[in-house]
């Protein structure tokens, strides 16, 4: 609890004690009606002066009908009616109910800032072999920072001493711990496990991943969603809509009451008052703060547990999208797969075993940084010793001629083969597959390929389990390669062979087809394909901690690689909006039972506040819901 | 430009009217308050005084609500 919120609860302990003394002394001891009055006016003042000095402000600045005004009119006409003990109570319920929703508010701002608590409150700068704690936005690029087991990396940079696993579940929801050496780029806001490290910093703290991290998710409830919008507007209508029923209330029944001479027995003054009293409950039930907080509530909710999660959504309306989302489409390479290329099959020809086939391509293919050669070498395994390998020569699209242990051994693609007129059997459908002839003699092919991330698959059946009708694989690659992307990840469909630009117009024709209420998601690993993130409903990036201009493009960031957390992030947002639907259909019924039954005189001032505060904490509790979702 | 303001708002209502005075405050293109975070997003119009502005704003919003600050 703040000071404020003490304040208050000392005020109403003060207020609600004098209260019960009052009410005791006045049920032994017959006092005067205007002694009983005044001695009321002290608990009621002590509960309620801020209230009727707020009302009062509110006259003068023309902003009547908010709700002080309305609390002070009904207490002070409780109190104008002879009625003390009940304005005094109602002024004090009031005040607690408010209490109580001031903590329950400031109670899921701390849940969803522990939620966030990956701000490092300091670095240990290191200068001229002394370690000095300072505040992270003083450390300058280049400048080496110490990080001792259970510290934050609190800047971004590359480790130059020491070794250490990372836990890195914070930033990515991953919770296996990341292993970080010398020569490697770690990130902020990871958490320093087991050794000490020094860090030469690469960014300042304000462009570090946890800086950008916190501004992304402090700033999405900027962007506010469709239905948060829509509860702001109907808030206006529905106010002043209120305030003009409660008005007529006032003054039509009993004016018809009196002119035609109903009034019965209670009297002409007593009809007016009791209709009036009607009047002023109708008003206190209509405040809409109930409505008006809890949806972006929720949203925020929902938009800290994603984040927890590895998932940054940069606002309430893309987590609205998302739950419609109809249609993915999904570029290829680095979001399906791995984007590295490995050696997956290895398929020798007569007289030949794998390992001499796999040395022969790679000793050929040993002097170039083709991401071919690379993988190649890589699935060797051993050293290369280059003496063994002479005459190395680049055949530009057709492969390397060399000349490996005397051997002329040529390594490339069919063509290569063709040209120089070496018999081989065609491979299988691949991404990649490199011939391997020596001496003039075809002796195998080795197949290289992109590979499939291993959630993939998973990825793309929850999706359709999660109602996606569609999903689509966007590639450059060639049509035999998306063919096998396609069957492993069990897309609907892939279109292949496209160039950026061609990316863009695919989405565009998915755009035009669906309905208006569906949305598009696009998933990319944002290096290149920022143009299309930005031109689909939903742009999803992944991967992306450190890249600025995938965070730029992205609606939505997924801070590991993995495809999996679209489905879940779904989930999370479908539940989101479920309870956002939750609230505004449970605040809207009870304020309009309460209002029919108040305008009937059957609610009084009592229900009227819980109408008001009471719902508004039910909602706020079931907004903090969305904070705990799995 | 933009500009990031904290403020200090009771009830969510009173919120949703600050916004709403800011963001028709002269010199403001767009305004956002998030009762969440309790900060205010503001966008000046092209050669508008952020100080002056705010301190406009902050005018107009002490009338649609007294109970409130922003900490300029």
């Amino acid at each position: 609890m703040n000071q404020k919120q003490k304040k208050i609860l000392y005020r109403i302990i003060t207020s609600f004690s004098l209260l019960i003394v009052l009410t005791i002394v006045c049920r032994i001891v017959e006092l005067p009606t205007v002694l009983r009055g005044v001695l009321y006016l002290i608990p009621y003042l002590v509960i309620g002066y801020d209230i009727l000095r707020k009302a009062w402000k509110g006259i003068r600045n023309h902003q009547v009908f908010d709700e002080n005004f309305l609390m002070a009119v009904a207490t002070v006409g409780a109190f104008l009616l002879g009625e003390y003990a009940e304005g005094s109570a109602v002024m004090l319920f009031y005040q607690i109910g408010e209490l109580f929703q001031s903590v329950a508010v400031g109670k899921s701002r701390q849940n969803i800032a522990d939620l966030m608590d990956i701000r490092p409150d300091y670095a240990n700068l290191l200068t001229d072999g002394q370690i000095e704690k300072v505040d992270p936005d003083d450390v300058e690029i280049g400048a080496v920072i110490v990080v001792n087991p259970g510290e934050k990396i609190p800047i971004d940079g590359t480790v130059i001493e020491g070794k250490t696993s990372l836990d890195t579940s914070a930033l990515t929801g991953e919770s296996v711990p990341r292993d970080a050496a010398e020569g490697d780029t770690v990130i902020s806001g990871c958490i320093n496990l087991t050794g000490v490290i020094h860090i030469e910093t690469t960014k300042e703290f304000g462009e570090s991943t946890v800086s950008k991290i916190l501004d992304l998710v402090e700033n999405s409830s900027m962007k506010k969603a469709r239905m948060e919008n829509f509860i702001t507007r109907f808030a206006r209508y529905y106010t002043p809509a209120v305030c003009y029923g409660a008005l007529a209330l006032a003054i039509l029944p009993p004016l018809f009451l009196t002119l035609t001479g109903m009034t019965g027995t209670a009297g002409v003054f007593q009809v007016w008052a009791d209709w009036i009293t009607r009047a002023l409950t109708f008003l206190v039930i209509s405040c809409p703060c109930a409505l008006v907080i809890s949806v972006p509530l929720s949203f925020f909710g929902g938009i800290g547990c994603t984040s927890s999660k590895g998932i940054l959504v940069k606002g309430s309306n893309y987590l609205e999208a998302l739950a419609n989302t109809k249609y993915v489409v999904f570029d290829k390479t680095g979001t399906l797969t791995k984007g590295v290329f490995e050696v997956t099959e290895i398929h020798p020809a007569e007289g030949m075993d794998e390992k001499e086939l796999l040395q022969a391509a790679a000793y050929a293919e040993s002097a170039s940084s083709h991401p071919i050669s690379l993988s190649l070498r890589k699935a060797y395994g051993q050293e290369i010793d280059i003496s063994r390998v002479k005459d190395i020569e680049e055949l530009a699209g057709h492969g390397v001629r060399a000349c490996v242990d005397g051997r002329i051994v040529l390594a490339g693609n069919e063509k290569l083969m063709r040209r120089e007129g070496i018999l081989c059997e065609t491979g299988p459908d691949a991404d990649t597959l490199v011939y391997v002839a020596a001496d003039g003699t075809y002796v195998g092919c080795i197949v290289i390929s992109d590979v499939i991330k291993p959630t993939a698959r998973q990825a793309i059946l929850s999706l359709k389990n999660s109602g996606v009708k569609r999903t689509v694989m966007l590639t450059g690659d060639s049509q035999s390669a998306a063919a096998k992307a396609a069957r492993e990840t069990g897309v609907d469909e892939v279109k292949s062979e496209l160039l950026p630009a061609d990316k863009v117009s695919e989405v565009e024709k998915i755009l035009q087809q669906k309905g208006e209420k569906e949305m598009l998601a696009f998933v990319g690993d944002g290096i290149n394909d920022a143009p299309v993130l930005s031109r689909a409903d939903v742009g999803i990036a992944m991967g992306a901690l450190g890249s600025d201009a995938a965070i730029e493009a992205a609606d939505i960031v997924l801070t590991d690689d993995d495809p999996a957390k679209i489905a879940l992030a779904m989930k999370i947002s479908v539940k989101t909006l479920r309870i956002v639907k939750e609230n505004i259909i449970f605040a809207l019924t009870v304020k309009a039972i309460c209002l029919i039954l108040g305008a009937f005189g059957i609610a009084g001032m009592w229900l009227a506040i819980f109408a008001d505060v009471g719902v508004m904490v039910l909602a706020v509790l079931n907004a903090t819901r969305a904070l705990r979702m799995k | 430009m933009k500009k990031t303001y904290k403020v200090e708002v009771d009830c969510a209502n009173c919120a949703a009217k600050m916004e709403a005075a800011v963001k028709a405050t002269e010199g403001v293109k767009d305004a956002s308050l998030s009762f969440m975070t309790l900060k205010l997003k503001v966008e000046f119009e092209d050669g508008a005084d952020a100080e002056t502005v705010m301190k406009n704003a902050l005018a107009n919003c002490k009338k649609v609500e007294d109970d409130c600050e922003i900490f300029l």
